[in-house]
């Protein structure tokens, strides 16, 4: 899969399989498509890790339930579990699970560009703001798939979420830990893959990946879990202002402008 | 209603109110080309710090867990050679749960 094209027309030399649709029969949907169900089925599931923890610190079904169906980001919602489970403060531990929503803002930044959300439908998309959907969108070559990629992932996403953490809640966990499918990978190896090709192209990208990495887990064990990954967004800062200018082949066109890679056609 | 709703609640909507402000803020704001570059920057930065603790870390402890370690390193094998995206997380999963069915973990 290609880059953020949505920044650019597609650089020369670029395998841009994320719009190859040649090969595809057509019966299956769009690849933004296709990949978005599937990182939301996979990563869905682990809602039962989160229904089984709410339940198991003290959080009755129903709270489990809407903390996924009205929070639905799964650091914050496993934060205040884990206060909880602590009998630690309600205040704190509330204040702990905001702060840890605030990298959504940061991705939000950037999903305003590119997903362009209008009007009313800001308010069930600002609700999709979240790692999974962040990393699919931005890995599309162009605004018609980027916008696929993020319905789809988080309609999916979402669905799954929500029915895993009501089974979790339910006890469904005595079933089989997600952890026997491998779905404890599945997340470390989606953002992996969905920022693979900026690696691959850009230097400060890297530098800014090895930054951000090195700032989370240096600070692991003295931080709350959590914070150490939006202290890595310092990296991100250093980067743009070390070298605000990005490499010519991304910068200059607007997200309008990419009207190659529609998948489906 | 209980104290243990309230903070379920607020939570909620603070989540809610920091994701809507992300995607509502001015696009002029935008305009400035640092603050554009750092927008593009930060999930580089943020999904490679989350990658990276999700697989060598385990509360506020490193946790080197063989099979999810194989899992990743399936992942960059199957990146290197260009596998599609599903292929590349279905090799991760498959990798690290053979492992742990084989009874190393």
């Amino acid at each position: 899969m290609s880059a953020q094209q949505t920044e650019s027309a597609t650089p020369p030399g670029r395998e841009g399989t994320g719009s190859a649709g040649g090969g595809r029969p057509a019966d299956l949907p769009p690849r933004p498509v296709r990949d978005g169900i599937g990182l939301g089925l996979a990563v869905g599931v682990s809602g039962v890790a989160f229904g089984a923890a709410a339940v198991s610190s003290g959080l009755t079904v129903w709270q489990a339930c809407a903390l996924s169906v009205l929070a639905f980001t799964g650091a914050s919602q496993f934060a205040l579990a884990s206060v909880i489970a602590s009998g630690g403060s309600l205040l704190a531990g509330t204040a702990g699970a905001i702060l840890l929503g605030s990298r959504n803002t940061l991705y939000g930044l950037r999903l305003a560009e590119v997903v362009r959300p209008r009007g009313l439908t800001r308010l069930p998309a600002a609700l999709g703001v979240i790692d999974e959907t962040t990393a699919i969108t931005l890995a599309q070559p162009d605004p018609a798939s980027a916008k696929k990629a993020f319905s789809a992932t988080f309609c999916c996403l979402y669905l799954t979420w929500n029915l895993a953490t009501l089974g979790g809640a339910l006890g469904a966990g005595r079933i089989g830990s997600p952890q026997a499918f491998g779905l404890d990978v599945v997340g470390p190896a989606a953002f992996l893959a969905l920022i693979w090709p900026r690696l691959k192209n850009g230097r400060t990208e890297r530098l800014v990946a090895l930054g951000g990495v090195a700032l989370a887990l240096a600070t692991t064990s003295v931080l709350p879990v959590g914070v150490p990954v939006i202290l890595a967004a310092t990296a991100a800062l250093a980067g743009a202002l070390a070298a605000p200018a990005a490499s010519p082949a991304r910068t200059t066109a607007s997200p309008g402008n990419a009207s190659h890679g529609d998948d489906a056609t | 209603m209980t104290a243990t709703w309230i903070a379920v609640l607020a939570t909620a909507a603070g989540c809610y109110a920091l994701k809507f402000a992300g995607l509502t803020v001015p696009q002029r704001i935008l305009a400035d080309q640092r603050v554009r570059r750092f927008a593009e920057l930060v999930p580089v930065a943020l999904l490679a710090a989350l990658s990276a603790v999700q697989t060598v870390t385990n509360g506020q402890a490193f946790d080197l867990d063989p099979a999810r370690l194989a899992g990743l390193g399936a992942a960059v094998v199957a990146l290197v050679l260009r596998a599609p995206f599903l292929v590349v997380i279905i090799a991760a999963a498959a990798t690290a749960a053979g492992l742990r069915a084989a009874g190393i973990s």
